[in-house]
């Protein structure tokens, strides 16, 4: 589709963002190429989740760029900085898929519903078409049994990949993931991430907020170390993740995370 | 001494009482109906509008809630009618009132409602790719009535109550019945007895029936 296959899926450039007087995001940016899944750690404040939420544009940014397959995320392209109208915007944002910390799923919906709202008031699919996609989806996320389920009746690591399925159900370019593990019983994590791993070996372009540092390792192609509200260190999980890394603020946070987990 | 309780002629004019309940729930049910038409547009216009508009449906809201029922009930079936050249039945007339009454009282819990929705299913709705309609319509709202079930059965039965202000304009409901058959028996006691029992039990019935459909929903949550 995009005019060079080579150029980043998505591209943030020189991101800024304060809330008020408190600078959260300074200068950043990151690429990520097509079939990449990047991680972004770092220590809680540090602006992680608000860049993530500034690539669907649940948050807007002060000034910089965020770029999708060429096209400016929240802004218009031409003349002054101007914010999409709230139609474009919802296109927009139908191109890139999240799932959240606290799975935010429709309490009033299934399961199938779920997955079936976007796609039906989204991509005009039918009633018919919709629910197949959703069975698809819930099938691969090991729910096929539950689509009739609401997500009261789910389990927290159930309601998760429910919220994986709804998101990708839509084929999005790229899937943002916001500490989707966080918010779960340990025991619930593994079924989670099993599923996500299974979405990255399918070459789904991801980038995601996480603490799980053993999963970002297997599973990242590069890592993304954040703090202050800026990109402290890339690169390749074994770099990043090593011992030889010559930034001390990564060795801080590495070492007082070793420290609080094993 | 002491009263002697005769019920017999309020069995004869019973035909009274029951055909007034049957038009107190009646006004109840079609003034909240309209209450909520009312209520939800002018919530859901509230939390999207600029300062003029809220000031105007608050002061709405406050006019409503600051004035005696009965006093609204007058207003617009004697003051209306004299000012502007409109002309309706006392049972059109009461209606229109209870409607604007409850609509007022439910534009309050609605608004309550929307803003108590998760902001987390809001950016759940906008990151599938839906426009504020469709997010309003698809998450909002149906959660919204959800929150708002218990307060809403709570207003209707307070509505069903207020009916009985409609005897000031001889509107034929239960209290108008009561008063009827008062005036020409003079079985004030047995006729007020019997009418506190209707009330009562129509209340309780009905506060069962709304009580099984919230926990409808709230399985449901």
């Amino acid at each position: 589709m995009s005019a060079n296959a080579n150029a980043p899926l998505l591209d943030v450039r020189d991101v800024s963002k304060a809330f008020g007087t408190v600078e959260v995001l300074r200068a950043v940016s990151l690429e990520v190429k097509r079939g990449e899944v990047v991680s972004v750690i770092g220590p809680s404040g540090s602006g992680k989740t608000t860049l993530l939420r500034c690539v669907n544009f649940l948050e807007s940014y002060d000034s910089g760029s965020i770029r999708i397959d060429g096209k400016e995320v929240g802004y218009r392209e031409a003349g002054a900085r101007q914010r999409r109208s709230e139609r474009d915007l919802a296109a927009m944002r139908a191109e890139t898929g999240m799932v959240f910390q606290s799975f935010n799923l429709f309490p009033h919906l299934t399961a199938a519903g779920n997955i079936m709202l976007g796609l039906r008031k989204v991509r005009g699919k039918s009633e018919a078409e919709a629910r197949k996609i959703a069975e698809h989806w819930l099938g691969r996320v090991g729910l096929a049994h539950k689509a009739d389920s609401l997500p009261a009746e789910l389990s927290g690591g159930q309601q998760q990949r429910v919220g994986i399925a709804r998101a990708v159900a839509m084929e999005p370019k790229i899937l943002l993931l916001d500490e989707i593990t966080s918010a779960l019983d340990p025991e619930l994590v593994g079924e989670v991430l099993e599923v996500v791993r299974s979405l990255a070996e399918d070459g789904m372009t991801m980038l995601m907020v996480t603490h799980e540092m053993a999963f970002a390792r297997d599973a990242s192609s590069r890592i993304v170390f954040m703090a202050d509200g800026s990109v402290s260190a890339a690169g390749p999980p074994a770099e990043i993740l090593g011992t030889e890394i010559d930034n001390e603020r990564l060795r801080n946070f590495l070492a007082r995370f070793r420290a609080s987990h094993f | 001494m002491g009263y002697a309780l005769n019920f017999n002629l309020i069995w004869r004019h019973f035909d009274k009482l029951w055909g007034g309940l049957l038009l107190s729930l009646e006004l109840a049910v079609i003034s909240i109906a309209i209450g909520i038409v009312i209520g939800l547009v002018l919530a859901v216009w509230y939390v999207s509008a600029g300062r003029v508009v809220r000031t105007v449906i608050a002061a709405y809201v406050e006019f409503i809630r600051n004035v005696p029922l009965i006093l609204l009930v007058y207003l617009v079936f004697y003051g209306l009618p004299t000012v502007v050249d409109i002309a309706y039945s006392a049972q059109t007339s009461f209606i229109a009132t209870l409607s604007l009454y409850s609509g007022a009282y439910l534009v309050e819990v609605f608004r309550s409602g929307l803003e108590a929705v998760p902001s987390g299913q809001i950016d759940a709705g906008k990151a599938i790719g839906l426009t504020p309609w469709q997010r309003l319509v698809h998450v909002r709202l149906p959660t919204m009535l959800r929150i708002t079930l218990p307060a809403l059965s709570n207003t209707f039965l307070s509505l069903f109550k207020d009916t009985s202000v409609a005897s000031v304009i001889s509107v034929p409901e239960l209290t108008y019945g009561a008063q009827w058959i008062n005036f020409n028996t003079f079985r004030i006691v047995e006729v007020y007895l019997v009418v506190t029992a209707m009330y009562l039990v129509t209340g309780y019935v009905l506060l069962f029936a709304l009580r099984l459909v919230e926990r409808r929903f709230r399985a449901a949550r």
